[in-house]
């Protein structure tokens, strides 16, 4: 079917009354997702959009709702924050679409909310969404088919350029869920394989990564070990210089420690097949899945 | 950001590490005066952003202060790695009887502070983490109780045999960590941390590295940032918020998002062709951030054409569009644009780049490939 959230997921969007926040949850909400109540501290009692009840506390939101999910808009300084309340109050899936979190932060908020039994997706991801039933942060809806192709991220942009490419040739994805540029986030590539391998309606994975860090390398060893589907990759930044940070916080060569090089190895070595350009996506797979 | 020593010696100040006194100088006669108070035989040290500072020249011993004043002067205004020295640290030259190194970095994969250290210090540690990985004991501080007493000194006995120096060093590790959470550190690094003949421990050096998006929070720490050290371009690009890293091609690249931006950089590069540089210009894009951009691209010589390639998803392609023929009407753009664009407006964004004149691709590959066939024109 789908990972993660489908179209029984009850959402609650964290800064609904922002900027950001308002925009994307009238997005989400055209496309279908069930956004059952907002929450912005001093704005309990409003309405969004004619539809949706806003709350004062994200406790409160659930008490009244029975919201499952909630994705936050929130600023960096409070994003933190936003995570632990949503923690707190017991939901199962949080997603944080905020980027520019700062790292010491996250290193509270991991643990705490995996103590809780929560999935964190991000910070500074696009979120996910499972085409035709539900979308949750800001893939836009409208490249996405629903199919039988996994797809996992640390991009948002480069997600909508490969997504575009499979949908424009046949291919539909199941479930496509960024799990966020920075350095230290909830959802690692391994969390989303295994749920993708589990996933009795996904016939297939893709898994775009970058420079920095170690999580495609892991990635690729759990693959060669547990990942029966076809797999198709690609990294990005094979032209970045070591030593500067590419945009993502975690997009960073240091040393000699998370180049294009070292990872395309790693996914060769784990019969991943390598994309060179966004578009090799569609050949790879369609050899993979003869 | 990275820290100059001098500064990353304030913050080691204030969280009470051993360190030699010492001041910083931006002339000789500064640096004299400074020598002066030490008294005795100082060190001179270029402040840049580089490693191998001492091979490079940058690291001067001085027996006196005029002769303090005679290094500062050959070492102020040098390069080293590209990077002009614009001061130097002066501090007294301590008598070293054993140099090691202490270091705690924010550790990705165990999602945790992580505390370095090794007997072997005044080297570069990667090179000591290849050859002799035994002589390099980690260990992964759980952020929820911070470096506990036991901790620190199994650590530290791990340097000195000696109980009266290994708990010195256990205190100093102890404080490293209390700036490392207190100041949002990515890196905080003492090599070498050394014993003097005396039984001394002190850190004869301070290099600290703080988390990016820990600044907007911290004004204290983001007026630290050292614009003198970075290419003009990019700090431009910085007020405009953009991301902009110079690289050395001639394809000038504006992208929206890092992800796409990378695989753009690699696709030219991919079809024969080199990118100038990095740019993601972010999300909400206005039409502003577009001409800012535009500016900053076309200030480099070496760009031969450029290419835009927008995914609109929060981004408007008609913003860029506009952007883009607002900048071509404020000044004059002397190479060829090619420009793709795909997603959110695009019908009205094509409308727009027409009605200029202009014209709009919608697949990456073939815009990349025009572009690098006009640089190949244009050579």
């Amino acid at each position: 079917m789908s990972i993660f959230a489908d179209r029984r997921t009850r959402l609650l969007v964290q800064g609904i009354t922002g900027r950001d926040g308002s925009f994307h949850s009238r997005q989400m909400l055209e496309y279908g997702t069930q956004i059952v109540a907002g929450v912005t501290p001093g704005k309990g009692g409003q309405v969004f959009e004619s539809k949706v009840p806003v709350f004062n506390t994200v406790a409160d939101a659930v008490a009244a709702t029975g919201a499952d999910a909630t994705v936050i808009y929130v600023p960096p300084a409070g994003a933190a924050g936003a995570i632990f309340e949503a923690a707190d109050a017991g939901l199962g899936l949080i997603v944080c679409i905020t980027e520019g979190v700062p790292v010491m932060d996250m290193t509270r908020v991991l643990p705490y909310v995996r103590e809780r039994g929560a999935r964190l997706i991000g910070p500074n991801c696009p979120g996910l969404i499972t085409p035709g039933q539900t979308k949750i942060g800001i893939i836009p809806g409208n490249i996405c088919a629903s199919g039988r192709v996994g797809l996992v991220s640390r991009s948002g942009t480069l997600t909508y350029e490969v997504v575009n490419h499979l949908t424009r040739n046949g291919i539909g994805q199941s479930t496509c869920v960024g799990i966020g540029g920075d350095p230290l986030n909830g959802t690692s590539f391994i969390d989303c394989l295994r749920a993708f391998q589990a996933d009795p309606e996904t016939e297939a994975i893709v898994m775009l990564g970058e420079i920095g860090g170690t999580d495609e390398q892991n990635a690729a060893v759990f693959v060669k070990e547990h990942v029966t589907k076809p797999v198709v990759g690609f990294i990005a930044g094979q032209t970045a210089p070591p030593g500067r940070r590419m945009g993502h916080a975690g997009a960073i060569i240091s040393g000699a420690s998370g180049t294009a090089m070292e990872k395309i190895a790693a996914f060769e070595a784990a019969r991943v097949s390598v994309m060179k350009r966004p578009i090799d996506v569609v050949s790879l797979l369609k050899a993979r899945l003869k | 950001m990275n820290l100059h020593e001098y500064q990353g010696r304030v913050l080691f100040r204030a969280a009470g590490i051993p360190m030699p006194d010492g001041d910083v100088a931006s002339t000789p006669s500064e640096a004299e005066s400074i020598a002066r108070r030490l008294g005795g035989t100082v060190v001179v040290k270029a402040q840049v952003h580089a490693g191998g500072r001492g091979k490079a020249g940058g690291v001067k011993l001085a027996p006196n202060p005029a002769e303090a004043a005679g290094a500062a002067e050959k070492i102020l205004g040098m390069t080293i790695k590209g990077l002009v020295v614009h001061k130097v640290l002066v501090v007294p030259a301590a008598e070293i009887a054993n140099e090691a190194y202490v270091g705690l970095i924010m550790d990705r994969a165990s999602q945790r502070p992580v505390f370095m250290v090794s007997p072997a210090g005044g080297i570069d540690i990667e090179e000591v983490a290849a050859k002799t990985p035994e002589k390099i004991r980690r260990l992964s501080i759980d952020p929820r109780y911070g470096i506990l007493p036991h901790q620190a000194l199994g650590l530290a006995f791990f340097l000195y045999p000696d109980f009266a120096k290994a708990r010195a060093a256990a205190r100093i590790m102890e404080q490293l960590y209390s700036l490392f959470v207190a100041n949002g550190c990515s890196l905080a690094e003492i090599n070498p941390l050394v014993t003097t003949p005396e039984g001394k421990v002190l850190a004869l050096d301070a290099k600290v590295s703080i988390d990016d998006n820990e600044l907007d929070r911290r004004p204290d720490l983001a007026q630290l940032r050292d614009e003198t050290a970075e290419e003009p371009s990019e700090v431009q690009a910085r007020r405009a918020n953009l991301t902009f890293i110079k690289l050395n091609g001639n394809v000038g690249c504006c992208v929206n998002g890092a992800g796409l931006a990378m695989a753009t950089m690699d696709l030219v590069k991919y079809y024969g062709g080199e990118p100038a540089n990095f740019l993601d210009i972010g999300g909400s894009s206005n039409p502003d951030k577009v001409v800012n951009a535009l500016r900053i691209i076309t200030s480099d010589p070496s760009v031969k054409a450029i290419l835009f390639n927008i995914f609109g998803g929060i981004t408007r392609t008609d913003d860029v569009a506009n952007g883009i023929v607002t900048a071509t009407r404020q000044f004059k753009v002397k190479v060829p644009i090619v420009i793709r664009l795909t997603g959110t407006n695009e019908k009205e964004a094509i409308r727009v780049l027409e009605a200029a004149g202009m014209q709009a691709l919608s697949d990456m590959d073939e815009a990349v490939q025009k572009v690098v066939a006009l640089v190949r024109e244009a050579a």
